[in-house]
């Protein structure tokens, strides 16, 4: 590689981080944020069974699972206009990645909920506790600990997938890259560079899933110090 | 008038008939013991009288108060749940709280107790199963034994009418299963009405005033535990107690001996 790419890699770093700061991030926390609520939703519904919402939650996640992310992301922006429906790319973006990670997210947080025991419901109830009372006190902080690592992936592959909003106009990292290598002809070093700055992120993504994994299991700190006290 | 009086309880999954049609009585201060083969309906009877199960038919009459079981509401299956426990044979405590926690919790949210206040009851419940040192464990840090008697704590803690045991200590090994039993022993003492499902003779022999012997869904003979071991009418009971009386009497009536100390 010659000094023409070292220096636009250097120049271009400034140009690149920005809009990941701006974009790429807050992209993903509305993004996710909106997932999660979403997701929750469509895991209790079915979770509790309830009638109708049930059968609705699985048809969602047909489409939603089935069907890629780019084109959901196309169909909104390029396609709901023609039936007088504009939305605004970043918004655009926000509510397809949201809407499609639920889908996923929300059979996570159904099988955490499956894998609490079901006596620990029943004991609840024995304990004089409402169906609520068990979702929120029982089942949900232990469903919440269980699905803390796949959600975590969710939300790094949620993070680099924010990507795809390039391609409906989102000036966020790639599509600002892009931008870059249209004017210095240095495909290579800049895509490796926006690469990197991704791989940056994550890094920083997995450190924290790494603390709220320990976070959530301090209660084995709890025992540690309860085995010494006896001894 | 009976604390507790079934009549002419029925269940079936699909088509099995598990309950035939049970009579039961249960005195306020009476130990029941519900003894029977595996399979016969006892679990299910329980379930279906706690609610956890939906009985096909049947009435409740609890503090005199009748219930068609079929179709009870929910206010009125929250409102006898105060009164009454449940023990279970696997213990079910909430893995995410802690021995006090599990006993609190109930109180707090249940029981609608000031948390100042629960804490105490839930303290003084757990010293009464002999856990005053393990306030603050979780269940995965207690052994067997140790769950199933913070599962007695938080049973008694509100202070029910009657608790219902499933096998409290069929999931337990045998060192285990006498702290238990020694634990609802003293319950029993104290003038704890108990419906207790076991296969311990010992305690049935022993702790329970009357014996309920149910065989395919139905109650084969029920009466005094003195008369019921001592005396038995019924060829199916005879036969039972030949199966299992002569070794499991002996071992776990020494076992509990042993526990007392
Ligand atoms: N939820 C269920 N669905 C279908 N069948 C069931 C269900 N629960 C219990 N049964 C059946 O009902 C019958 C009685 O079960 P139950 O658990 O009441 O017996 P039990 O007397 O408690 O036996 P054990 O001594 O082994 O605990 C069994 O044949 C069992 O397979
Ligand atoms: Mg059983």
């Amino acid at each position: 590689m010659d000094a023409h790419a070292w220096q636009v890699f250097a120049q271009s770093f400034d140009d690149i981080l920005i809009p990941g700061l701006c974009m790429t991030i807050p992209l993903t926390i509305a993004a996710f944020s909106l997932c999660m609520v979403v997701a929750l939703l469509l895991a209790m519904v079915q979770y509790a069974k309830v009638p109708g919402l049930r059968q609705f939650a699985r048809f969602y996640i047909w489409i939603f699972r089935g069907t890629p992310l780019l084109v959901q992301l196309f169909i909104v922006y390029y396609g709901l206009p023609r039936v007088g429906i504009v939305i605004h790319e970043v918004v655009a973006a926000i509510a397809v990645i949201g809407l499609n990670y639920a889908a996923y997210c929300a059979e996570t947080i159904r099988a955490a909920l499956e894998s609490v025991p079901v006596g620990q419901v029943e004991a609840g109830y024995c304990t004089g506790l409402s169906y609520i009372q068990i979702m929120r006190r029982i089942v949900l902080p232990q469903a919440m600990k269980t699905a803390f690592p796949p959600l975590s992936n969710s939300l790094i592959s949620m993070l680099k997938d924010t990507s795809l909003a390039a391609n409906i106009t989102v000036m966020e990292m790639l599509q600002k890259t892009k931008q870059i290598v249209a004017r210095t002809y240095e495909p290579l070093v800049l895509y490796i560079e926006v690469g990197l700055i991704y791989l940056a992120f994550s890094t920083i993504l997995t450190w924290l899933q790494g603390r709220g994994e320990r976070r959530l299991s301090t209660h084995r700190v709890k025992r540690r110090r309860n085995e010494n006290a006896d001894a | 008038m009976p604390m507790l009086e079934v009549k002419g309880i029925t269940k079936g999954f699909g088509t099995l008939d598990v309950l035939r049609g049970v009579d039961l009585t249960v005195e306020r201060g009476d130990v029941v013991a519900i003894l029977g083969p595996s399979g016969s309906g006892k679990t299910t009877l329980l379930r279906c009288i706690n609610f956890l199960e939906t009985a096909d038919s049947g009435t409740l009459i609890f503090d005199g108060e009748s219930f068609e079981l079929g179709h009870v509401s929910k206010r009125d299956i929250a409102r006898l749940r105060k009164k009454t426990a449940f023990v279970f044979q696997n213990y079910n405590l909430f893995s995410n709280k802690t021995a006090l926690e599990n006993v609190t919790e109930g109180l707090i949210l249940g029981h609608k107790m000031p948390k100042a206040q629960a804490r105490d009851v839930g303290r003084r419940a757990l010293d009464r199963v002999g856990l005053s040192d393990r306030y603050d464990y979780y269940p995965d840090q207690l052994s067997g034994g140790q769950q199933q008697r913070v599962a007695i704590a938080r049973a008694i803690a509100p202070e029910p009418e009657i608790i219902y045991f499933d096998e409290p200590t069929s999931a337990l090994d045998p060192e285990l299963t006498v702290e238990v039993l020694a634990v609802m022993r003293r319950l029993a003492e104290d003038g704890m009405t108990m419906l207790v499902v076991t296969h311990e003779m010992g305690f049935a022999r022993t702790v329970s005033n009357r014996v309920i012997f149910m065989e395919d869904g139905v109650v084969a003979e029920s009466g005094p535990s003195k008369e019921f071991f001592e005396n038995p009418k019924e060829e199916r009971t005879k036969a039972f107690l030949r199966s299992i009386g002569t070794t499991m009497a002996g071992e776990s009536g020494k076992k509990e001996n042993q526990a007392k100390e």
